[in-house]
């Protein structure tokens, strides 16, 4: 690992840190819970950097996270947000940044709607199998009603998917060699 | 501040951080394992006596948990609902608790003490190839890095406002993106020019 590697990496984990501090996108009147930035870097993270790096920087982010830095959206941190509710989909992250990683370097040159669907892959649907019954068993809810409450997640998580996709295509173009 | 540290002298502050992590850890696991509601009640009161044993206000307590106010309040509405109120109050209070005792961990131990121990474990990862220094520097570098793109962010938003695109969201993105590898380019190569080896 060279000391580019090392300083992009750190460069995605204060990325991902610094849209936690961005404003939550509150929908439905407030009736559910607001919709944050955080998993855009996820998704950046996996598709600019590939799978190594930015498995890495993520795994970095959670060690931060778990050793009490408030990372997370609305300054939370700590081991126990790891133990409690969403700490399913926090643990998934490395493994969606690396999963994303892997398919959009390993297709680097598919069309748009490919690497789209790639990321909606990794961001999405790996995310909510690893989080969904971790909710479903740490919040005792069973997994229809935990799912039931992650389908209200959807379209924000679709919206950070196309900008995750045009971001990472733009800056594949501008820096080719990353 | 990205500490969340609350400088005091108690006995909890005085501990190292390796056995308070091990300590949290066990507690942790063993508030998972029990399910009586009548214990999950007791430990949230030894909890928040700790909290007195650290000399740190009610208030700070109650501000760990505020952020996720909602989470309590839709799990409680929902395990009320399917699965009665006794059950409700069993999983809010472990939730609770657990938040409560992991905040106490983080807030009376110092974060670099915090990446020191850590930098202190990951020596035992060396034989698969996990190099601490390493790790200690894109620490480092990331929680300086976090100020830096906020400040980039700001940039950026107010060039675009020129031109009357500070709210389209890609016209700051893509420019903010772009500034930030090339920092990062900037930093690697200021580094490698300096002689860093690790």
């Amino acid at each position: 690992m060279t000391i580019k590697d090392i300083v992009y990496i750190a460069l995605f984990v204060a990325l991902t840190a610094a849209l936690g501090l961005m404003p939550p996108i509150a929908f439905a009147g407030g009736a559910l819970p607001p919709i944050t930035a955080q998993s855009l870097g996820v998704m950046l993270a996996g598709s600019v950097l590939g799978a190594k790096r930015g498995g890495y920087a993520l795994l970095l982010f959670v060690a931060l996270v778990a050793m009490g830095f408030p990372l997370l959206s609305g300054g939370r941190g700590g081991f126990g947000v790891l133990l409690g509710t969403s700490g399913g989909f926090i643990l998934a992250w490395p493994i969606c940044a690396a999963v994303i990683g892997h398919l959009v370097h390993k297709n680097a040159n598919a069309n748009i709607w490919v690497t789209g669907g790639m990321i909606a892959f990794g961001g999405i649907l790996v995310m909510y199998t690893l989080g969904i019954p971790w909710m479903a068993v740490v919040g005792k809810l069973g997994l229809d009603k935990s799912l039931a409450i992650m389908v209200a997640y959807i379209p924000g998580d679709l919206v950070k998917v196309v900008l995750a996709t045009v971001i990472a295509r733009g800056l594949r173009r501008a820096y080719p060699n990353i | 501040m990205l500490d969340l540290y609350t400088p005091g002298t108690s006995m909890l502050h005085r501990m190292s951080p390796g056995p308070k992590m091990a300590a949290l850890a066990i507690a942790a696991t063993a508030l998972f394992l029990q399910e009586s509601l009548l214990v999950t009640a007791l430990a949230v009161v030894a909890i928040l006596a700790l909290y007195r044993v650290a000399n740190i206000p009610m208030k700070t307590a109650l501000a760990q948990i505020r952020p996720l106010m909602w989470i309590f309040v839709i799990f409680f509405a929902v395990q009320w609902y399917f699965s009665g109120l006794t059950l409700a109050a069993y999983v809010v209070l472990r939730l609770a608790a657990l938040i409560l005792l992991a905040s106490l961990v983080t807030l009376t131990t110092r974060a670099s003490d915090m990446i020191d121990s850590m930098t202190r474990a990951l020596r035992l990862f060396k034989p698969i190839g996990v190099n601490p220094d390493k790790v200690s520097l894109a620490i480092s570098l990331a929680l300086r890095f976090i100020p830096v793109l906020g400040r980039i962010a700001t940039e950026v938003r107010e060039a675009q406002k020129t031109r009357g695109l500070e709210r389209s969201i890609i016209a700051v993105a893509m420019p903010l993106a772009i500034r930030a590898i090339k920092m990062a380019d900037d930093v690697s190569d200021a580094i490698e020019s300096r002689g860093y080896r690790s």
